[in-house]
C-alpha cells in the first residue's frame, strides 16, 4: 500500500516530520517498507533562465549557453539539445550533481574546448519519464532559482507499507492516519461524507440473483446514474498522486474510482450508461461464459464466480475486474457508479482461480467496511460532479447493507495477562477508542464494540493487540524466564535424538560428509527402492522427480554422489540421517542412517595414495559404516544377525540384511545392483548401508550407572593358529562360531586373519586361517591341555562346517 | 716394568684396537676365560703363603677388575658406534604427505550443526525437543491452529498435498512446524517448554525459496508467561546464538492466525561488503515470527484459554545459518556439493557446548 505524504496529511493534522511518520507507522504495525523522497535526490536541480544561446565555435550540434540560475552569476554550459535557446525556462544541475538518468556524477569540464560548469536537463537525465527529446522546457512564468523538485510538485515523499493481511482497514489512507493520530502523531481529520441530492430513481433496476442461502455471495449492490457528464482528464493533483504510487491515470471518472479505493479503501466501478444494455442481472457466472475484461484479456468463468450481466451477457466481474464492453472512456456521457459489498472468500477464490490482482480484489477478498459502501457511492458521486459535472439519480440499493456490531466484554488486566505490560486503565479505554471502537461500563470489565471497518476483532487478545501496539511494544520489558532457578540443566533430549545426533558425528567421524536431500523423490526410484505407495504420492508436486515421500536415503544418496563425479568429484563417501516414509501415517515415518561410498573412498585415503594401497570401495566398507554406526550408539549387537542378501536394489551376492530375528530387519548394506544404479543414471563401483534408528532395541534402562565389576586374569593368554580348507560355499563365521564353542571357558576370542584360496587349495575351496586367544582363569595351560583343546577345535570345526586342517 | 704391568698394558692396548664384539670376546677368553691370562694369575693365589696372597692378591684382582673394566667400556663403545651407523643408514623423507584424516575429510551439515546449537541453548532453558511427523493432516497443519477455511496456504499453490483418501480426506506435507505445537498440546500437561526443529515443505522454488526447507519453533504453554518472558527468552537466544555480547531487537505488530498478539522481530546489524555483523550498525534484519498463542488455538487443543496461556515463535533454520555462517545462497544448501559441504559443513567433533561455546 503506497500512499503519499501530502494524502496522509488530508486526514492527518500532524506537525511530525517524514522520520518521525515513518517511524511510528513500523511501531503500530504498518511495517514500512520504503520511502521514496523525490525531493532528496532533486535537490541540487533549480530552475534556470537560459540568457543566451550561441552556436559552439568547434561543433556543429552544440551550443554553448549562459544560464542564470538565480544568483546573479550566470554560468556557461556547453548543451546539445536542439531545443536550447535563449530566454527559454529550464532546469538547471550544478557540477557535482549525481545524474539518475545517466548513473553519472556530474563535473566542469572542457567541451569541444569550451568550458562547461554545469548541465541543462532533460527529463530522462532526472529519472523522472522517458523522454529525452530535449531539455526540459518550462512555462515562461517559472521562477528562476528555486528547487526545481518545489517548483513541480515532486517534493511529495511516497511511503510504502506492508499491510498484514488481517489490516483491510489501513488499505485507505483514512485507515492510516486513523491508526498514526491515536499512536499520537497528529489529530484526525473529520471526512464526514455528505449525500448527494439526487434526482429522480437510478434508471436501471439490479438483480441479486442468488439462491436464499446465497446472499453472503452478493449482500448488498448499490447504483447510481450521473448523467450529462464531461469525462476527460482527472485534474493534475490527483494524477500525480496516483502516478506516484504507480498507477496510470486513465480519464477522471475512472481516476476517482482508482482514487477512492486509495483514498478510503473504498473500490468501486464505473459503467458507461449507454453501453449497459437494459437492468443489471448479480448471479452466478455461467459454466464457460466469456468477458473481455478491462485489461483486454478474454476470461473464460465457472459457476463459482459471480458476475454482474446485462442484456448482453457478462459486464464485470464481482469484485475483480471490470467488463471492456461498457467501461467508461473520454466519450462516456452517463456514467452508473457502482458501490457493492461481496464474499471475501468467494472473491479470493475467483482472482485467484482468473489469476487476475487487483486492487480492487485485494480489497474486497481482506473485507472492505460494509458501513462505508453507501458513503463511498455518495463519495463518489461528489467527485464526479465535482470533475465531470452532471446530475445524479438517487441511489438504487439491492439487498442490505449489514451492520456487524460484535460487542466484547474485555477484563482490562487482559493486558498484563497475556503481556506483562502495565498501565492504566484510562489509558486502554482511551486507545479503544481513539481508534473507533466504542467502550461502556467500567473497570474491571468493559465492554466494547467494535467498529465495522475492522472484521479482524473477534475477541480479548485482539483488543490486547491494539492497545499494546498503539503504546508501542517497546515498553513491554523484557522478564527473566529461567527454566527451574538453581538447578543443573536436566537432560532433555529422547532416545531418538540422541540416536540421530550420535550417528551424525559417527558417519563424519569416518571421514563421510553430511548430505541432506530432498524428502521426495521420482516415484520410479520410490518403486525401485521398495517404495511408490499411491498414498505417499503428492497431488501437486514441484517437478516430477519430486513426486513421492521417500522410502529410502539411498536414492537421494546415490544421485548426488553421481552428480558429485559428474563435476569431477569422483571419490566421495556421502551419509545422511533423516526421515524415511514407510506410509502416510505418523508411526510410518522413520529415522534411518544411511552412507554411500563411491569410486575409490574408502576410510583409509580417499582416491590414490602412495600410503594406502589403491582400490576401489566394496561392500566391507559399507559393513564397516553400518557397524560403525552401531557401535557408536551402544545398541546392544548381542542378538545382531547378518543374513546374507539384501533388498533388491543391492548386489544378490554382495549384501547382506542386518536384524535382530526375521521381524525386526533394521538395516541392510552392500554393493548397490548394477540395475539400481543404471535405473538412478549412475556409475559404479558404489556402495552403501541403510539402518534404522527407530527400529534399534533400547538399551536397557538400570537401577545405577555401575559397571559390571572388572575381573582380570593373573596368567597370559595363550594364542594358537589355525587353518581350515572349505568350500566356498562354507560361511566364515559358521567357522568362527563353530571354533568359539569348542571350549567356552578357555577361548575368549577367535579372530580370522587370513583368507586363501589358489595354489595349493582344492578348486572350489579356500583357506581360513584363525587365531584362538585361551585365556587360562587358575592355572597356566600344560601341553597336553592345549593339545587337548586343539583337537576339540579342529573336531567342532569339522563337525559344523565340513572344513579340514590345512595340511 | 713388571710383568703385570707388561700384561696390563698389552691387554688394554688389545681392547683398545678390537675392532668389533667377536674380537673383543676372544679378548676376554684370554684374559679372563677359564684358560686365560689372568684367570691364570688369580689361580696361583691359591698357592702363595698369606703373606705372599697379601701382597699379590690386590695387584691381581686389581688387574682383573681394571681389564673387566676396560672390556665393558671398550663394547659400550662399539655398540653406540654400531647403533650410531645403523641409524646413519636408516633415513625416510619425512616429508611423505599422509591421506587427510579422517577428522579432515568429515562434515556434518551446518543444518545439523545449527539444529545442534539451538537445542544445546534452550537444553540449559529448560526447553525439550519436540518433533512430529512431515505429513499432516488438514486439522493439525491448519484448522486447529485457527486457520480459516479459504485462507491461502490452504490452496494446492502455496502447500503440498497427497492425493485424497478413500474419505475424501487429503493430507498435506506440512507447510511449518506449528503442528507439532497442536500435537504436544494434546499430548502434554502443561507447563510445556518445548522448541521444535524440523524440515517444511511449501510449493516454492526460485532463487531464494526451495520446496523443503527448516523452521525450529518455539512454544511454551503454561498460567503466568506473558510477552515479557517471550521478550527476554528471543534476546537471551539471539545473543548466544550469534555468540555476541548484546542484541538490539525490535519488534513490530504483526499478524499469524495462530497467535494474538502477534510480532515480527527484527534484529540490529549492519552489512558491509556482504558480511552482515548483529550487536552493531543501523540495519534492521527481520529474524523470526512470535507472539501470544491464540485463544482458539488453546481451545482446540482441550485447554481453557482463561486459565492457560503462552506464547510462540518460529524462524527458518537455514536463514539463521546463512546469517550466522555467511552462505549467500539457499539452494546449494539441499544439492549435496562436496566442495560446499566442505567449506560450509563442520568438523565432525565441532560439538557446539555451553561450556566450550557453541563454534570454534
Amino acid at each position: 500500500m503506497k500512499f503519499t505524504l501530502s494524502w496522509l496529511k488530508d486526514y492527518l493534522d500532524t506537525s511530525a516530520s517524514l522520520d518521525e511518520i515513518v517511524e511510528a507507522l513500523t511501531r503500530v504495525g504498518l511495517e514500512v517498507e520504503g520511502v521514496d523522497d523525490p525531493a532528496k535526490l532533486l535537490a541540487p536541480y533549480m530552475t534556470a533562465s537560459v540568457i543566451s544561446a550561441e552556436q559552439h565555435p568547434n561543433a556543429d550540434r552544440l551550443r554553448v549557453c549562459v544560464v542564470d540560475v538565480g544568483d546573479g552569476k550566470p554560468v556557461q554550459v556547453v548543451c546539445g539539445a536542439p531545443n536550447a535557446r535563449a530566454g527559454m525556462k529550464s532546469v538547471f544541475s550544478p557540477p557535482g550533481t549525481y545524474i539518475p538518468g545517466k548513473n553519472i556524477t556530474l563535473g566542469v569540464g572542457m567541451i569541444r574546448g569550451v568550458e562547461s560548469a554545469g548541465m541543462l536537463c532533460s527529463a530522462f537525465e532526472l529519472g523522472l519519464s522517458e523522454d529525452h527529446e530535449g531539455i526540459i522546457d518550462l512555462p515562461a512564468d517559472a521562477p528562476v532559482g528555486v528547487a526545481y523538485a518545489d517548483y513541480a510538485g515532486l517534493d511529495d515523499p511516497v511511503i510504502d507499507v506492508a499491510i498484514t493481511p488481517n489490516r483491510s482497514d489501513a488499505l485507505g489512507v483514512y485507515g492510516i492516519a486513523r491508526d498514526l493520530a491515536a499512536a499520537g502523531l497528529g489529530t484526525l481529520k473529520s471526512a464526514q461524507v455528505a449525500a448527494v441530492h439526487g434526482q429522480g430513481d437510478c434508471p436501471v433496476r439490479v438483480t441479486l440473483d442468488f439462491a436464499a442461502d446465497e446472499h453472503r455471495l452478493a449482500p448488498a449492490f448499490a447504483l447510481r446514474l450521473v448523467k450529462n457528464v464531461k469525462n476527460g482528464n482527472s485534474p493534475d493533483w490527483m494524477q500525480r498522486r496516483l502516478k506516484s504510487i504507480g498507477l496510470r491515470p486513465i480519464n477522471a471518472l475512472v481516476d476517482i474510482t482508482n482514487y477512492l479505493t486509495f483514498d478510503r479503501g473504498r473500490p468501486l466501478h464505473v459503467f458507461d450508461a449507454k453501453k449497459v444494455n437494459g437492468d443489471l442481472t448479480v448471479r452466478h457466472a455461467r459454466e464457460g461464459e466469456q468477458i473481455v475484461a478491462l485489461d483486454g484479456k478474454t476470461y473464460t468463468l465457472d459457476h463459482g464466480m459471480v458476475v454482474i450481466a446485462d442484456g448482453h451477457g457478462v459486464e464485470s466481474i464481482a469484485g475483480v475486474m471490470g467488463g471492456e464492453q461498457s467501461g467508461c472512456d473520454e466519450h462516456t456521457t452517463d456514467v452508473l457508479i457502482e458501490s457493492a459489498l461481496w464474499d471475501p472468500l468467494n472473491i479470493a477464490q475467483t482472482g485467484r482461480k482468473l489469476g487476475i490482482n487487483t486492487d480492487a480484489r485485494y480489497r474486497f477478498e481482506r473485507g472492505v467496511d460494509p458501513a462505508f459502501c453507501l458513503p463511498g457511492i455518495e463519495l463518489a458521486t461528489h467527485w464526479v460532479q465535482q470533475l465531470c459535472g452532471g446530475e445524479a439519480s438517487e441511489i438504487l440499493l439491492a439487498g442490505q447493507v449489514p451492520h456487524p456490531a460484535l460487542q466484547i466484554a474485555f477484563p482490562l488486566d487482559e493486558v498484563e495477562r497475556l503481556t506483562g505490560l502495565h498501565c492504566e486503565a484510562e489509558t486502554k479505554i482511551a486507545i479503544l477508542q481513539s481508534l473507533g471502537f466504542e467502550v461502556t461500563g467500567s473497570a474491571p470489565v468493559v465492554d466494547v464494540v467494535v467498529p465495522t471497518w475492522r472484521p479482524d476483532v473477534e475477541g480479548k487478545a485482539d483488543l490486547v493487540e491494539e492497545i499494546v501496539r498503539i503504546i508501542g511494544l517497546d515498553h513491554v520489558a523484557a522478564v527473566p524466564f529461567m527454566r527451574e532457578p538453581q538447578v543443573v540443566a536436566k537432560p532433555v533430549l529422547t532416545l531418538i535424538q540422541k540416536r540421530t545426533r550420535l550417528a551424525k558425528r559417527a558417519l563424519a567421524s569416518r571421514g563421510m560428509v553430511e548430505a541432506v536431500t530432498w524428502s521426495f523423490i521420482s516415484h520410479d526410484e520410490a518403486v525401485l527402492f521398495g517404495g511408490g505407495a499411491d498414498e505417499l504420492a503428492l497431488a501437486n508436486p514441484i517437478a516430477s522427480d519430486l513426486s513421492d515421500m521417500r522410502p529410502s536415503l539411498l536414492p537421494g544418496l546415490v544421485k548426488s554422489a553421481q552428480r558429485n563425479a559428474d563435476r569431477g568429484m569422483s571419490d566421495v563417501a556421502l551419509f545422511e540421517v533423516g526421515q524415511v516414509f514407510a506410509g502416510e501415517k505418523p508411526e510410518d515415518q522413520s529415522i534411518a542412517a544411511s552412507g554411500v561410498r563411491r569410486a575409490q573412498a574408502q576410510p583409509q585415503a580417499s582416491g590414490r595414495h602412495w600410503y594406502v594401497p589403491t582400490r576401489s570401495v566394496n561392500l566391507f566398507d559399507a559393513k564397516a559404516d553400518a557397524y560403525a554406526v552401531l557401535e557408536a550408539l551402544g545398541v546392544p549387537t548381542g542378538g545382531l544377525q547378518l543374513v546374507a542378501g539384501g533388498p533388491s536394489w543391492f548386489h544378490p551376492g554382495r549384501s547382506a540384511t542386518l536384524q535382530f530375528g526375521p521381524k525386526l530387519v533394521v538395516g541392510a548394506f552392500g554393493e548397490l545392483h548394477p540395475r539400481a544404479l543404471e535405473a538412478l543414471d549412475a556409475k559404479g563401483p558404489l556402495v552403501g548401508f541403510e539402518i534404522n534408528l527407530d527400529r534399534l532395541p533400547p538399551i536397557k534402562a538400570k537401577p545405577t550407572k555401575m559397571k559390571a565389576k572388572l575381573v582380570l586374569s593373573d596368567f597370559q593368554p595363550v594364542l594358537r593358529d589355525f587353518a581350515f580348507v572349505v568350500p566356498l560355499s562354507v560361511a566364515a563365521a559358521d567357522v568362527i562360531k563353530a571354533a568359539q564353542t569348542a571350549e567356552r571357558t578357555l577361548i575368549n576370542d577367535v579372530t580370522l586373519f587370513d583368507v586363501y584360496t589358489g595354489q595349493g587349495i582344492a578348486e572350489g575351496h579356500k583357506s581360513l586361517a584363525i587365531t584362538v586367544s585361551l585365556q587360562p582363569q587358575d592355572r597356566t595351560l600344560t601341553d597336553a591341555d592345549l593339545e587337548s583343546i586343539s583337537d576339540k577345535i579342529i573336531t567342532e570345526v569339522a563337525k559344523k562346517t565340513g572344513a579340514v586342517l590345512r595340511a | 716394568m713388571s710383568d703385570f704391568a707388561t700384561l696390563e698394558h698389552d691387554l688394554t692396548a688389545s681392547i683398545a684396537a678390537a675392532g668389533d664384539e667377536a674380537a673383543l670376546e676372544a679378548l676376554r677368553i684370554a684374559a679372563l676365560g677359564k684358560a686365560g691370562s689372568i684367570s691364570g694369575l688369580l689361580k696361583t693365589l691359591g698357592g702363595m703363603s698369606p703373606d705372599e696372597r697379601k701382597e699379590q692378591g690386590p695387584l691381581i684382582n686389581g688387574l682383573r677388575d681394571r681389564v673387566t673394566a676396560a672390556l665393558a667400556a671398550r663394547r659400550t663403545a662399539l655398540r653406540d658406534a654400531a647403533l650410531d651407523a645403523r641409524l646413519e643408514a636408516e633415513r625416510s623423507d619425512v616429508t611423505l604427505p599422509l591421506p587427510d584424516s579422517l577428522a579432515a575429510r568429515g562434515r556434518i551439515h551446518p543444518i545439523s550443526q545449527v539444529i545442534d546449537e539451538l537445542t544445546t541453548i534452550f537444553a540449559d532453558m529448560g526447553f525439550a525437543v519436540a518433533e512430529g511427523p512431515d505429513i499432516e493432516t488438514d486439522f493439525y497443519n491448519f484448522t486447529a491452529l485457527n486457520f480459516p477455511l479459504g485462507h491461502p496456504a490452504r490452496e494446492m499453490h502455496d502447500t503440498f498435498f497427497f492425493k485424497p483418501d478413500a474419505n475424501g480426506e487429503r493430507k498435506v506435507l506440512r507447510t511449518h512446524t506449528s503442528p507439532v505445537q497442536i500435537r504436544t498440546m494434546m499430548s502434554q500437561k502443561p507447563p510445556i517448554r518445548v522448541i521444535i526443529p524440523g524440515r517444511t515443505y511449501r510449493c516454492d522454488s526460485d532463487q531464494t525459496h526451495t520446496p523443503m526447507f527448516h523452521q525450529v519453533e518455539g512454544l511454551v504453554i503454561d498460567k503466568g508467561s506473558h510477552m515479557g518472558h517471550l521478550k527476554w527468552i528471543l534476546a537471551e537466544f539471539c545473543k548466544a546464538f550469534f555468540e555476541v555480547d548484546d542484541v538490539k531487537m525490535r519488534f513490530r505488530p504483526s499478524f499469524f492466525p495462530f497467535t494474538e498478539p502477534s510480532m515480527e522481530v527484527d534484529i540490529q546489524c549492519t552489512r558491509k561488503g556482504g558480511e552482515i555483523r548483529f550487536g552493531e550498525g543501523d540495519d534492521w534484519l527481520e529474524i523470526l515470527g512470535c507472539g501470544m498463542v491464540h485463544r482458539n488455538v488453546i481451545t482446540n487443543c482441550g485447554l481453557d484459554p482463561d486459565e492457560y496461556q503462552g506464547f510462540a515463535w518460529g524462524m527458518g533454520i537455514d536463514r539463521i545459518a546463512m546469517l550466522k555462517y555467511g552462505m549467500p545462497d539457499l539452494r546449494p544448501f539441499f544439492e549435496a556439493d562436496v566442495r560446499w559441504l566442505g567449506h560450509y559443513g563442520f568438523r565432525p567433533l565441532d560439538l557446539p557446548t555451553l561450556a566450550g561455546g557453541l563454534s570454534v
